[in-house]
C-alpha cells in the first residue's frame, strides 16, 4: 500500500486548511474588484480588505490603520527598514542579532552599507542583552532588529529585555515575527513588526507590516504613504485573516500537542550518534526543531527522507547552494551541514511523527554509508 | 596507521572538497591517531571554519584554533581527547 506523504516543512509555507481554501475562493468571488475604485464592486472588495486588516491587527494587538499588507515579508522588511532609517536623520547604523533572516540582513545592508553591526548571542540563539546594550551606547544607531522566534532554531527571544534596552536608548525596534505569529502570543514590545501569513497557514504572496503610533518613518520610495504600491490582492488578504483566526482559535490546544511532538523528536534525535539537537528546548515556538547530523550531506539526507515519504527543511549550505554556510547555524556554533529542520503544522499527527522517527535512523545510516562516512559507534 | 609516531604533525588535506568531506576526512584520520595528538585540517570550504569546531565539540575532542596557510586555505587544528 502506498503510504501517504508527511509534510514536516511548513516554516513559511504551511498547507492551507479547507476553511482557508474556502476563504480564498470567496475572496475571488466577492473581492476581485480594485478596492481603490468607487463602484459597488470595489466597495465590496474594500470592505473585505478592511475587515481582513482589522482582524489581523486585532490578533497582533496593533492599530488597524497602522497595519499594512505588503507583497511579501521581504517587501515589509525593505520598507520598514528604509522608512524608519530615513526618519532617523543623523543616525546611520543598524544593529541586528546574528541570527536574523537573510531578507532582513540584506535590507539592512542595502539601506546602511557597511554600517550594519551584529550582536552575538548564546548557543541556543538568545541575543546577548549585555552586548546589545553596549552597542546601543553609540549615538549613531538608527534602528535595531531582533526577531521574535528563529525560523531554524525555534528559539524565542526575550523581547522584554531587548525592548527595555532599545527604549532606554531611544532606538526603534523592528521585530521579525514571521515564525511566531499564529504559533504563540504575539510579542508585546516592538516599534515595527513583520509577519508572514504563509507561515500560519495563509496563502503565499503576501506579508504584513505593523507600526506603533509613535514610530516615525519617512517615505524612502516614490509612492508616499502607500506601503503596498500596485495594491494588494484582496483574496490573499482575506484568506490570511481567516487562517490567522483559525490558528488562534485552536492555538492553546494545538500548541501543546505540537510542542509535545517536538519534545519527542528532540529526545529521539538526541539519542542518535553524531546528532546535535539545536535551539532552546523550553523557550521556543511549539512547532520547530532543527538537528544537525555529522558526516552527512544535507541535500542527500533530505532527498533520502523525501524518497521515504517525508518532506523536511534544511539550513545546510550544501542545500541552499550558497558558498557561505547558514548564518544562523554558524552563529550558534552548530554544524553547518547535515541539518534537518522540522516545522510541524496542525495536520501532522502523532503517527506521522512516530513514522518519521522510525525511519530517521535508517535514512541517516544509509546516507552515511553511501558517502563513506567513518564507522561511528552507536 | 596506528603506530604513527605522535611527534609527527598530522595534516589532513581537504582543500578543494566541500562539506561534509573535510569532516569525514578528519574523522577518518582521527580514528587512526593516538589520544592527545593534534590533527590539522586544510580546507578551502568556508563551512569548515564552523564545522571543525562543531565536530570537536560533538565528538569530545578539543578545538585548538585556526590559521591561514600561505595559499589562503584554512588550517584548523584539533587535539584528540586523551
Amino acid at each position: 500500500m502506498q503510504r501517504s506523504r508527511v509534510y514536516l516543512d511548513s516554516g513559511g509555507a504551511a498547507p492551507l486548511s479547507d476553511r482557508v481554501a474556502d476563504a480564498l475562493r470567496a475572496g475571488f468571488a466577492d473581492g476581485w474588484a480594485d478596492p481603490a475604485r468607487l463602484g459597488s464592486e470595489s466597495r465590496r472588495a474594500r470592505a473585505l480588505l478592511d475587515g481582513s486588516r482589522d482582524a489581523v491587527a486585532d490578533a497582533l494587538g496593533a492599530r488597524p490603520e497602522l497595519v499594512h499588507f505588503t507583497a511579501s515579508p521581504h517587501a515589509a522588511f525593505n520598507r520598514a527598514i528604509a522608512g524608519i532609517h530615513a526618519a532617523r536623520r543623523g543616525r546611520h547604523r543598524i544593529l541586528v542579532s546574528a541570527i536574523e533572516r537573510d531578507a532582513l540582513l540584506n535590507a539592512a545592508a542595502f539601506v546602511a552599507p557597511h554600517a550594519v553591526d551584529t550582536v552575538d548571542g548564546d548557543r541556543e540563539g538568545h541575543v546577548s542583552i549585555e552586548h546589545l546594550t553596549a552597542a546601543l551606547r553609540s549615538n549613531d544607531v538608527a534602528l535595531a532588529a531582533v526577531q521574535h522566534a528563529n525560523q531554524e532554531l525555534g528559539t524565542v527571544q526575550r523581547l522584554e529585555d531587548v525592548a527595555r534596552a532599545t527604549q532606554a536608548a531611544g532606538v526603534p525596534l523592528l521585530v521579525d515575527a514571521t515564525s511566531s505569529i499564529g504559533h504563540i502570543d504575539p510579542p508585546t514590545y516592538w516599534d515595527a513588526l513583520v509577519a508572514h501569513p504563509a507561515d500560519w497557514g495563509g496563502p503565499a504572496g503576501i506579508g504584513v507590516l505593523a507600526l506603533e503610533p509613535h514610530t516615525r518613518w519617512l517615505p524612502a520610495w516614490p509612492e508616499g504613504d502607500d506601503w503596498a504600491p500596485g495594491g494588494i490582492s484582496v483574496p490573499l488578504a482575506l484568506a490570511s485573516a481567516v487562517a490567522l483566526q483559525e490558528r488562534n482559535e485552536h492555538r492553546q490546544r494545538e500548541g501543546a500537542r505540537l510542542s509535545a511532538l517536538v519534545d519527542r523528536i528532540r529526545a529521539r534525535a538526541a539519542e542518535l550518534t553524531g546528532v546535535d539537537v539545536l535551539g532552546d528546548p523550553d523557550e521556543r515556538v511549539p512547532h520547530i526543531v532543527t538537528f544537525s547530523c555529522l558526516y552527512v550531506d544535507g541535500e542527500v539526507l533530505l532527498s533520502e527522507l523525501d524518497r521515504r515519504g517525508f518532506a523536511v527543511g534544511s539550513g545546510s549550505a550544501c542545500v541552499s547552494g550558497t558558498l557561505e554556510p547558514s548564518r544562523v547555524l554558524a552563529a550558534v556554533g552548530a554544524l553547518t551541514h547535515g541539518n534537518v529542520r522540522v516545522a510541524l503544522h496542525p495536520g501532522v499527527t502523532e503517527q506521522d511523527v512516530d513514522r518519521f522517527l522510525a525511519e530517521l535512523p535508517d535514512a541517516l545510516a544509509a546516507v552515511r554509508s553511501r558517502i563513506g562516512a567513518p564507522h561511528i559507534a552507536s | 596507521m596506528n603506530d604513527q609516531p605522535e611527534a609527527a604533525p598530522t595534516v589532513v588535506d581537504a582543500r578543494g572538497t566541500a562539506c561534509p568531506m573535510p569532516i569525514i576526512m578528519l574523522a577518518k584520520a582521527a580514528a587512526g591517531l593516538s589520544p592527545g595528538s593534534d590533527v590539522t585540517v586544510l580546507a578551502t570550504d568556508v563551512a569548515a571554519r564552523y564545522d571543525v569546531p562543531a565536530w570537536a565539540r560533538m565528538t569530545g575532542h578539543e578545538f585548538v584554533g585556526e590559521s591561514e596557510t600561505d595559499g589562503g586555505a584554512l588550517a584548523l587544528t584539533v587535539r584528540l581527547r586523551s
